[in-house]
């Protein structure tokens, strides 16, 4: 389980930052999209991985803690997705307004004179 | 009565988002009332941070006492919940961001709040977020409130629209956010080896930790250092900025100078707390950070120079305030600390004051003004301005009240921003230069000598650009007198004159700066107010 957590969080990130590291802007919020997916993973792992124990105390369980996942990277994870959701909106929004008044989708608003 | 200030600390994060909220649902035809909520949002915070302030100082009776309070939210004791930290320092950011903050409030009402949508709002939220980053002692709380802080900044500097500021807004925004997801996983990787996310329980649990775990701790901390030194603006880091800045609408501009100065706080906040423990990452302090800061005002200070426009040399300014902060605390010792926390303020409300002064000595200028004055003196071919004929056919110029208003704001703000007398610019630098001298036989010739010559040079450089384009700006024959509104003047005003009483009564502001330099640096005492019994509810991760 571990290696396979490991190895998507690994490729979603190299894809990502390949992706910020391209000149169109369309890819960098894909890039950047990607790397949130990553990191919201990697947070979640921070948890330490637990399979079929709840995060929230349950009355069949009882209170031992041994029996019960951490809810905390949870509950950070979820802060994380709201707030990255929000701000890739936000990023679209200036991205397409780059779009429409530079007329290129170059993120430096204008095409290299070489291409 | 102390019921009631028990709950101040609470106050200046929770004021401006409740205004930020109501302004958000009025309509923008009621535009009055917006106003006057929006000030007095921002006067209710002034009000606050200078009572907090006076608090932290013993000044007045406190619900808490030793010059550090805590405010547990939901009462949930600190281990487990969330806690708000008051100190000398953040009451002192507290208030310079309320000050700050009133003075681009006013000025933007006359004008440049029109340019956009829902500026009043954004720029509530935007104080929550500088408000809330100061108070928070919680490292993924302290996430949530510089995504505040970003989020409603990526709004305002993008307000007025228009293909430059988009360009900019486009490259600030994909910086930051890249660097919010590296904040994201030192946070995460910090609880995953200590268990904790509370600041203060951070260096009881690093100082248990085993050499591995130490090792991946030391990875988070390196992180998180460059997301702050991104914040901070510091070299390698910062090419957005003098875009992002140049090109933002003056009130927003002058609220961003402060915004730069989080990353440092945040820095010095959490590098004291780590040193605690015992070892100090890497870009939390020393020599390396040292370095940094060096690098930092060299490349601001070559910005300056290249700078062609009053707006990006403001821009370029910042830059080197910023690393001239980042070189005092990467200083050895801490004799630096407290002149550079008054040089913070003195800089922080300069520029502030500059950026919206720039806007009103630009006003009725040619838009290529500037570029053909660059080809005429680099081709020669200043066009040759014939003597009148008659010389006494007119003596002497009229000179018109705003004109006389902008010449003095603008000898005053590069006299603060160059550091030379009689304002406060000159008193933090001298009380730099004086500290890095005093703390001589401890620290390294080499770096002393560096500090020196950074500080002075970096200055010279400042006054020759500065006084290079004032020339252009204010001599500039082909003009009409620009018309002020005492709106735009007054803000720009009252800065500059906090800034005098800064340098008229610089005792009690530096003993204040000292006293706060000294309260940050006994981080056990954080600690222990913050956690008054280590080990209760600790639970093995």
């Amino acid at each position: 389980m571990e290696p396979i957590l490991a190895l998507a969080i690994g490729i979603m990130a190299a894809s990502g930052i390949y992706l910020i590291l391209r000149p169109r802007t369309f890819q960098v919020i894909i890039g950047l999209s990607l790397l949130a997916y990553a990191v919201n993973l990697f947070i979640f792992a921070m948890g330490r991985l637990r399979l079929g124990a709840p995060p929230v105390i349950a009355p069949t369980l009882g209170s031992d803690p041994a029996l019960y996942t951490d809810p905390l990277p949870q509950a950070l994870v979820l802060t994380a997705i709201v707030i990255g959701f929000a701000t890739t909106a936000l990023f679209l929004v200036v991205l397409l307004a780059s779009r429409g008044l530079s007329g290129t989708d170059h993120v430096d608003g204008r095409e290299r004179e070489t291409d | 009565m102390s019921d009631w200030l028990q709950h101040l600390p609470v106050l200046p994060i929770l004021v401006p988002m409740l205004a930020g909220a109501l302004l958000l649902l009025s309509s923008d035809s009621r535009h009055g009332p917006r106003i006057a909520l929006s000030l007095f949002a921002v006067l209710l915070q002034l009000a606050a941070a200078v009572c907090l302030l006076m608090i932290a100082d013993d000044q007045l009776a406190a619900p808490w006492s030793g010059g550090i309070g805590i405010y547990a939210l939901g009462n949930w004791t600190p281990p487990f919940g969330i806690v708000l930290v008051v100190d000398r320092l953040a009451a002192v950011m507290l208030t310079l961001t309320a000050t700050l903050g009133l003075a681009a409030l006013v000025y933007s009402i006359a004008r440049w709040e029109k340019a956009g949508v829902h500026f009043l709002p954004l720029f509530q939220f935007l104080l929550m977020g500088l408000n809330g980053t100061f108070l928070t002692g919680d490292l993924f709380n302290l996430f949530v409130f510089f995504e505040v802080m970003l989020a409603a900044s990526y709004g305002l500097a993008l307000h007025g629209s228009g293909g430059p500021r988009v360009r900019a807004g486009l490259h600030y925004i994909a910086v930051n956010l890249l660097a919010s997801l590296l904040f994201l996983v030192a946070a995460a990787l910090m609880y995953g080896v200590t268990g904790t996310l509370n600041l203060a329980e951070l260096p009881l649990r690093v100082a248990a930790l085993d050499a591995a775990d130490r090792q991946l701790f030391h990875v988070a901390a390196a992180m998180l250092g460059i997301v702050f030194l991104v914040k901070a603006g510091a070299w390698p880091l910062n090419f957005w900025l003098p875009a992002a800045y140049g090109n933002a609408v003056p009130p927003v501009g002058a609220i961003f100078a402060i915004l730069t100065k989080v990353g440092v706080y945040a820095l010095l906040r959490l590098g004291v707390l780590l040193q605690e423990s015992g070892v100090a990452p890497a870009p939390f302090g020393g020599t390396w950070l040292f370095y940094c800061g060096l690098l930092t005002i060299l490349a601001g200070t070559l910005g300056v120079l290249h700078a062609q426009k009053l707006d990006r040399l403001a821009a370029f300014l910042v830059v080197v305030s910023s690393g001239t902060l980042l070189t005092a605390f990467g200083f050895t010792g801490t004799l630096l600390t407290g002149p550079a926390i008054y040089y913070l303020l003195s800089s922080v409300l300069g520029s502030g004051a500059f950026f919206m002064l720039i806007e009103m000595a630009e006003r009725n200028r040619k838009q290529a003004a500037d570029l053909l004055a660059i080809s005429f003196e680099a081709f020669g071919l200043e066009a040759a301005r014939h003597d009148s004929e008659h010389p006494d056919e007119m003596v002497g110029v009229a000179i018109p009240a705003a004109m006389v208003f902008l010449g003095l704001a603008f000898v005053a703000c590069v006299l603060l921003l160059i550091g030379l007398p009689p304002l406060s610019g000159f008193v933090g630098k001298v009380a730099l230069l004086g500290a890095s001298l005093a703390s001589l036989p401890e620290a390294p010739l080499l770096h002393v000598g560096l500090f020196i010559a950074a500080l002075v040079l970096s200055g010279m450089v400042g006054l020759i650009a500065l006084s290079r384009l004032g020339i252009r700006v204010f001599w500039d024959m082909e003009r009409q007198t620009p018309h002020l509104q005492w709106l735009e003047a007054g803000p720009v005003a009252a800065l500059l004159l906090v800034c005098l009483w800064l340098a008229m009564a610089p005792e009690s502001a530096m003993s204040y700066c000292a006293a706060a330099s000294d309260s940050l640096y006994d981080a056990s005492a954080y600690i222990r107010t913050v956690i008054p019994y280590p080990g209760a509810g600790s639970m093995t991760p």
